[in-house]
């Protein structure tokens, strides 16, 4: 029987750093990957923000496979055929931790997985584990098939998004469609030049855009489109519940949202050459799994590490900082004396250290508060209105701002003090 | 109980190209496979392995590159692969193949059971595995389907013209597979695992094993490929028949008789 300390499912951002963090621990590491190359199952939007990476590799920066720097983020409102956006425009957004780029899941994963090889882990791709193995009810490695079983004190499930060993491993339930939003991505290859001219980039800039409003056609969720070096990631999350409620095809919506003026104009001429869709969890802190049981720690997508607030996407930080974190774990359970549920408990302690918790909890109102269809369809339009009447001179007499703003407000027929509620709530949960 | 498998690696099947000038298979920056015939004689020793704790060797001739397919043939549960390997060996047709590997299974030795794919899919002579049998001496029992091992006897099933017939030998013998008698098991993990820790092929040179150079090479195989034809299909008719099934099938039916394809 092939027996290693430590065996870690799933080699994408969050496996990896974990393996990576055991291995350099003195754990002998197991890194298994389902498909046939680390990445080429990965899925996500398209930016990482930089953080976990400068503690994990201090050097990332001269190997990473990085499309492009974000130096400019832009937050846009769409309506029908217009669109209002606000756009920040600063040095300090490609500066030392609070740096984030680009990147292609392929490259990317390909990339952090050869580190934890290069620090000693061994890395396995082509096998699905999709049981774990036990013995006396305690966790003894992963299983694959009836007589393929192979031994470790600790398997962290880094298996992504969809429950398959967490469900075995009964740290979860199935997802229930309330839990999950639907993403969905779009690769549209244009040449750089153009991506530089359209979006004002410099060559190894880029640029990320958040759009509310009618990217999602009123349902609950958003759009996002990010600039790599040769093609744009476009694509949408959107509530797998308004999804089926509505009975609206998530292609359809993806095209609409493609065709829209505002994103259309940046697209031009361009071909896609990439579609895909994957299961976003949507836990928020308080519907958050189990993540540490005997001889099992959780990282990434598998223990809903995602933060969406409505202007921040976040997902392969938290899961490359959760992955560091169960190696930081493994390594002061193994001080303590082993792998057991009350060691691997200090787990917790060490996603706090690095805010992968305290994050999710202090945005933990947020997924409740994006459910909120107004966001996503009253407000945008009525912003859409007042932006349309502040800049429209055509004779007909001119309003002050305040005015304005009071008579769309009505228009909206949302009582006033429910818009003013949704305001305050927002203000909290953002 | 020792059984020796020779596989070889070829392009992939669905990949497979002719280069338009040379008119010669293009091996180079094709994916590649296991020749399929080949990997079901390879799962027909492991069905052996699990049932009767048998020994399974895998052996090749070829460049270093083979040696993806020899560690995949462990990662599916072979004990250890062998790989001949030398550039005098270069542009050798079957019979200095059938030689070379028949001494390089000498120096393996012990074995009481060789098991050839009934071809492969990239020259289709099918001469290796017989030619190998001759060079040992070995009973042999070509396109088997299915053996079994019974009082030291190998009973195998043999796929003729007409149906099947039943052999018995003795053993050591040598037998040749049928593609497709079998489903080729994946790897498994552990067999993943062993691969990674390294040392499952062994790499041996004609001088390692004892072969002459001045049987083996391009200028020792008598095989010349004079010239290599594109088959060019006949366009199809391109008729669609639909309606009620019944009544699609009767049409479809009348129409092939009408063109001679099937006598009524």
């Amino acid at each position: 029987m092939e027996r290693f300390d430590a065996i870690v499912v799933g080699a994408g951002p969050a496996g990896s750093a974990a393996a990576l963090t055991l291995a350099r621990k003195g754990f002998s590491t197991l890194l298994v990957e389902r498909g046939r190359a680390p990445g080429v199952k990965g899925m996500f939007g398209g930016r990482v923000y930089a953080w976990p990476l400068a503690d994990l590799l201090p050097d990332w920066a001269k190997d990473c496979p990085v499309e492009r720097s974000v130096v400019r983020e832009n937050l846009a409102f769409l309506t029908e055929n217009a669109s209002l956006t606000v756009s920040l425009d600063s040095p300090k957004l490609a500066q030392g931790r609070g740096t984030s780029f680009t990147a292609l899941r392929a490259k990317f994963d390909a990339w952090l997985a050869k580190k934890a090889q290069d620090a000693g882990a061994m890395l396995v791709t082509g096998i699905r584990v999709d049981d774990l193995w036990r013995e006396g009810g305690r966790v003894k490695g992963v299983s694959v098939a009836p007589n393929d079983h192979v031994a470790a004190e600790l398997v962290v499930i880094a298996e992504g998004a969809a429950p398959t060993l967490m469900r075995k491993a009964g740290l979860r339930a199935d997802l229930e469609p309330r839990e999950v939003s639907v993403g969905i991505k779009e690769t549209v290859e244009l040449p750089p030049e153009a991506i530089q001219d359209r979006f004002g980039l410099g060559e190894k800039e880029g640029a990320a855009f958040v759009y509310a409003g009618y990217a999602s056609m009123g349902l609950r969720g958003g759009g996002f489109l990010y600039t790599n070096k040769a093609s744009v990631s476009l694509g949408l999350v959107v509530s797998s519940e308004d999804l089926s409620r509505k009975k609206i095809e998530v292609q359809d919506l993806q095209t609409k949202f493609r065709m829209h003026p505002a994103v259309q104009r940046l697209l031009r001429g361009g071909k896609v050459v990439e579609y895909s869709a994957h299961l976003v969890p949507e836990l928020g802190a308080g519907m958050m799994p189990q993540l540490s049981t005997d001889g099992v720690l959780v990282a990434g997508d598998a223990a809903g590490f995602l933060i969406n607030n409505g202007y921040t996407f976040r997902g392969v930080d938290l899961a490359m900082a959760s992955g560091i974190a169960a190696g930081e774990a493994a390594e002061a359970a193994r001080a303590s004396g082993g792998m057991t549920k009350a060691n691997l408990a200090v787990y917790e302690k060490f996603l706090r250290a690095r805010n992968v918790l305290t994050d999710l909890e202090r945005f933990r109102r947020a997924p409740l508060y994006m459910k909120n269809e107004r966001l996503f369809d009253v407000y945008p339009r009525m912003l859409m209105e007042i932006a349309e009447r502040m800049y429209t001179v055509d004779g007909s007499g001119k309003e002050r701002l305040f005015d304005v703003v009071l008579d769309e407000a009505s228009a909206a027929k949302v009582p006033k003090l429910k818009m003013l509620l949704d305001l305050l709530q927002g203000a909290r949960s953002m | 109980m020792r059984v020796i498998v020779c596989i070889k690696q070829v392009p992939r099947a669905q990949e497979l190209q002719v280069d338009p000038v040379t008119q010669t298979l293009k091996r180079v920056g094709v994916p590649s496979e296991i020749n399929p015939p080949d990997a079901n004689a390879l799962e027909m020793a492991l069905r052996l392995k699990d049932h009767l704790a048998a020994e399974v060797i895998v052996l090749s001739m070829g460049p270093t590159s083979f040696d993806e397919s020899l560690e995949r043939a462990v990662a599916m549960g072979a004990d250890r692969s062998i790989l001949l390997t030398d550039r005098i060996l270069g542009g050798s047709d079957t019979v200095p193949t059938a030689y070379a590997l028949s001494e390089t299974i000498q120096k393996i030795g012990g074995y009481d059971l060789l098991l050839c794919g009934e071809e492969t899919t990239d020259a289709s002579t099918g001469h290796v595995g017989p030619g190998i049998a001759g060079h040992l001496d070995l009973p042999q029992i070509t396109y088997t389907s299915e053996i079994r091992i019974e009082d030291g006897k190998v009973r195998a099933r043999r796929t003729a013209e007409d149906g099947t017939e039943w052999w018995e030998t003795t053993m050591p013998c040598l037998c040749t597979v049928n593609f497709g008698c079998n489903k080729p098991r994946e790897p498994t993990l552990t067999g993943k695992i062993r691969v990674e820790r390294g040392g499952v092929v062994t790499h041996w040179s004609c001088a390692d094993v004892g072969i002459d150079p001045k049987k083996v090479g391009l200028f020792n195989s008598p095989t010349i490929v004079a010239k290599v034809d594109t088959v060019r299909l006949p366009a199809r008719a391109g008729r669609i028949f639909s309606g009620e099934p019944e009544e699609t099938v009767r049409k479809l039916l009348d129409a092939l008789i009408a063109d001679r394809v099937i006598v009524p």
